[in-house]
């Protein structure tokens, strides 16, 4: 039976469309990679109520009673005692680098303190510049303590276990204290903005030369591969130079963001950043073969950065695996600079890590893209 | 130094399974202008491509311009002016703008005399600013020629230059082609048109990725050993079946308006022809043309045996 001519005309149509959806690679895989891995970060990685946070603890009094409220942080899962520190200036760094999300300090004598019903503190200074992740926690902390201590405070103690607790729980909510979630949004904001824009740009930048065919000629003409490169990027340096004044300005009189930290240590961090990812963006202009294909390799990068790099998510709070991944994305490490430098006020050193771990990565995909880029056509 | 502009032996490409360019050996004298031909797929551009460093030879060496090409493909490139056979240069820079590129990319000297000068050769000037896509594709044609032989390459590889391009800018072309090359320049063009074939000093034909034949055009039909007749008058139209398949005759065709048939036997076409001859076609014996002799040439080749991936 022959099938009515417009209907033959859309079966013709689709069967081409489907046959070369099916014959480009890239493509193909995409619409199932993307969907797979969508899956699996939102379903596994994203914890929106982070536990096992990092805690650094700096006690000065070692009695059992002190030692069961330690217990009860570690137990309660939402603290996870990586440190112990004897110094506050040390713990102080600490919580700038990011290293610990708390430092739960016990002064000396408060034991004996607490016995004589003198109420004595116990101090948690928090890492409040991602509220999302320290307010759970923070909220829970009284519970812990009182719960901990439930059976210590019975028979001779008994009479401390009256209305009020015995003792008092100081938060310092360092960085943020009001807790105001575009503090850590906005500076993050720019690193996202950059992955996107700077690594889609010169994907296609090259391959849009393999495309339409000028690629030959740019080969047959007195030009080497590292040439081409700086030739290309050096623009979208300027544009995110561009991107990168627009959206301070924005923090700064939009959103009234702090900026505690020196402004040429971003700028470092920056610079690197957009090299990190404008070398990554040519070496995926390498694989592709269509800026098609440029692009969906581009949101397949962009998605973990979105996710695992502790923009949307506390970083901390993530399984042990998506930290992993996490660290490989340059994103993470330049919102620990970005972070670092506008709320914390952190210095050069203070961010020596992440920008190794930036500079690493940019000069890997140099490397990359250098071996990748083809000299002929072959 | 070689005496040769380019001296390539037994170049072979392979993409796949698929062998494009099968022992490619070719000694080009400086100044000349050759003629490179072929059927469609016989391996011209690819042969090319690995003169000029664009692909690696998978066997095979030689030198272009003296530099060896598989190690100094730079030095060949800043020297070569090599023309693709699909418009390659930039559609959304304008006409000026993709020279002013060119220029820069071979570092010359008085860039904007330069571009001015070409610009004003080429008949442009007054459409400099335009978009280079918005020519049409004898234009682009022309413009290619021009970046190309903007920096003063001592070697213009030319792919199919004139396709598309209508006879009054081809026949300039060709001019501009003898001005350069009288000028030093060596010239290897590609073609598929006979009557430039025949403005070459030198063919070299190409099938199956072979060097079928090579020489001067006259050497090139001497050798073919072919008897031509030529056929002409209103009963011819009916005659090309029933002569092809008649022994003794290699090809028949159609050219303009006249019929020809080919073979080497005298005897035996003498007598196919006898036996169709009527008042209404007139017989005589001609030179075979340069077309004749590829005919000829590719049917004893045999069709392209090689295996298509
Ligand atoms: N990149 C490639 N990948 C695979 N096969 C190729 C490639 N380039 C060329 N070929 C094959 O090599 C053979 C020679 O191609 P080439 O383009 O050199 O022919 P040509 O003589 O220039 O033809 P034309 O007159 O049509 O331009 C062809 O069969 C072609 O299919
Ligand atoms: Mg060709």
């Amino acid at each position: 039976m022959r099938l009515p001519a417009p209907l033959a005309r859309i079966w013709a149509i689709f069967m081409k469309e489907l046959t070369q959806v099916r014959r480009d690679r890239i493509t193909f895989g995409m619409m199932f990679g993307i969907p797979i891995m969508q899956l699996l970060l939102f379903g596994f990685a994203i914890n929106t109520n982070p536990k096992n946070l990092p805690t650094a603890v700096h006690v000065e009094d070692n009695s059992p009673i002190v030692r069961t409220i330690l217990q009860g942080f570690e137990t309660s899962e939402y603290y996870d005692f990586v440190l112990k520190t004897s110094d506050p200036r040390e713990s102080a760094a600490l919580l700038m680098r990011g290293d610990v999300a708390f430092v739960i300090s016990i002064p000396a004598g408060f034991t004996k303190r607490l016995v004589r019903g003198e109420h004595p503190q116990i101090l948690i200074e928090a890492d409040a510049s991602d509220p999302a992740a320290s307010s759970n926690a923070i909220a829970h902390a009284n519970m812990i303590v009182s719960r901990a201590l439930r059976h210590e405070l019975k028979g001779a103690l008994g009479y401390l276990s009256a209305d009020a607790p015995p003792y008092e729980i100081v938060v310092h909510p360092a960085y943020n204290p009001e807790g105001i979630t575009q503090y850590n949004i906005v500076p993050g904001l720019l690193g996202v903005i950059l992955t996107l824009t700077l690594v889609m740009i010169t994907g296609m930048a090259m391959t849009r030369e393999a495309e339409q065919g000028t690629l030959e000629n740019l080969l047959a003409m007195p030009v080497c591969p590292l040439e081409v490169m700086f030739g290309k990027i050096l623009p979208y340096v300027g544009i995110g130079a561009v991107q990168t004044i627009v959206i301070l300005a924005a923090a700064k009189y939009m959103f009234h963001i702090p900026f505690v930290g020196e402004l040429w240590v971003l700028i470092v961090g920056v610079t690197i950043f957009v090299l990190a990812n404008l070398s990554l963006g040519f070496t995926f202009s390498t694989i592709a073969k269509t800026q098609m294909q440029a692009m969906q390799l581009t949101f397949f990068f962009f998605l973990p950065s979105l996710l695992l790099s502790g923009f949307m998510f506390p970083f901390k709070g993530m399984p042990h695996w998506a930290q992993i991944i996490g660290e490989c994305l340059p994103l993470t490490h330049f919102l620990r600079i970005v972070r670092g430098v506008m709320l914390k006020g952190a210095g050069f050193m203070d961010l020596a890590a992440p920008l190794r771990a930036l500079s690493l990565f940019t000069l890997l995909a140099v490397v990359v893209a250098m071996l990748r880029y083809k000299r002929t056509l072959d | 130094m070689s005496d040769f502009a380019i001296d390539v032996r037994n170049l072979v490409k392979r993409f796949g399974k698929k062998t494009a360019v099968d022992g490619v050996s070719i000694q080009m004298p400086r100044g000349a202008v050759w003629g490179f031909l072929g059927p469609n797929g016989s391996g011209k551009t690819t042969t090319i491509r690995m003169i000029c460093g664009l692909l690696k030879a998978n066997e095979g060496e030689g030198t272009c311009l003296g530099f060896d090409i598989a190690k100094e493909a730079d030095k060949i490139k800043a020297n070569t002016g090599y023309m693709t056979q699909k418009f390659s240069f930039w559609g959304d820079l304008t006409i000026r703008e993709n020279l002013e590129f060119v220029g820069r990319l071979y570092r010359m000297p008085n860039l904007k005399q330069v571009v001015n000068e070409t610009l004003d050769t080429l008949g442009l000037t007054d459409r400099q600013h335009q978009l280079a896509q918005a020519l049409s594709g004898g234009w682009k044609q022309r413009l290619a020629l021009a970046a190309v032989t903007m920096h003063d390459p001592k070697l213009l590889l030319l792919d199919e230059p004139t396709a598309g391009v209508d006879p009054q800018a081809r026949r300039e072309f060709w001019d501009q082609i003898h001005r350069l090359s009288s000028a030093g320049m060596t010239v290897l063009v590609s073609t598929h048109y006979m009557d430039e074939a025949e403005r070459c000093d030198h063919i070299v034909y190409l099938a199956n990725g072979k060097i079928l034949t090579q020489g001067l055009v006259k050497d090139i039909i001497d050798d073919s050993g072919l008897i031509t007749f030529r056929a002409e008058g209103e009963g011819i139209r009916r005659l090309l079946n029933m002569l092809s398949d008649m022994p003794g005759v290699e090809h028949a065709s159609y050219f303009g308006s006249a019929l020809h048939v080919s073979g080497t036997d005298r005897a035996l076409i003498e007598a196919a022809i006898q036996t169709v001859k009527s008042e209404n076609a007139v017989w005589e014996e001609v030179r075979p043309t340069l077309e004749d002799a590829f005919i000829a040439l590719m049917a004893r080749a045999g069709s392209d045996r090689r295996i298509h991936a």
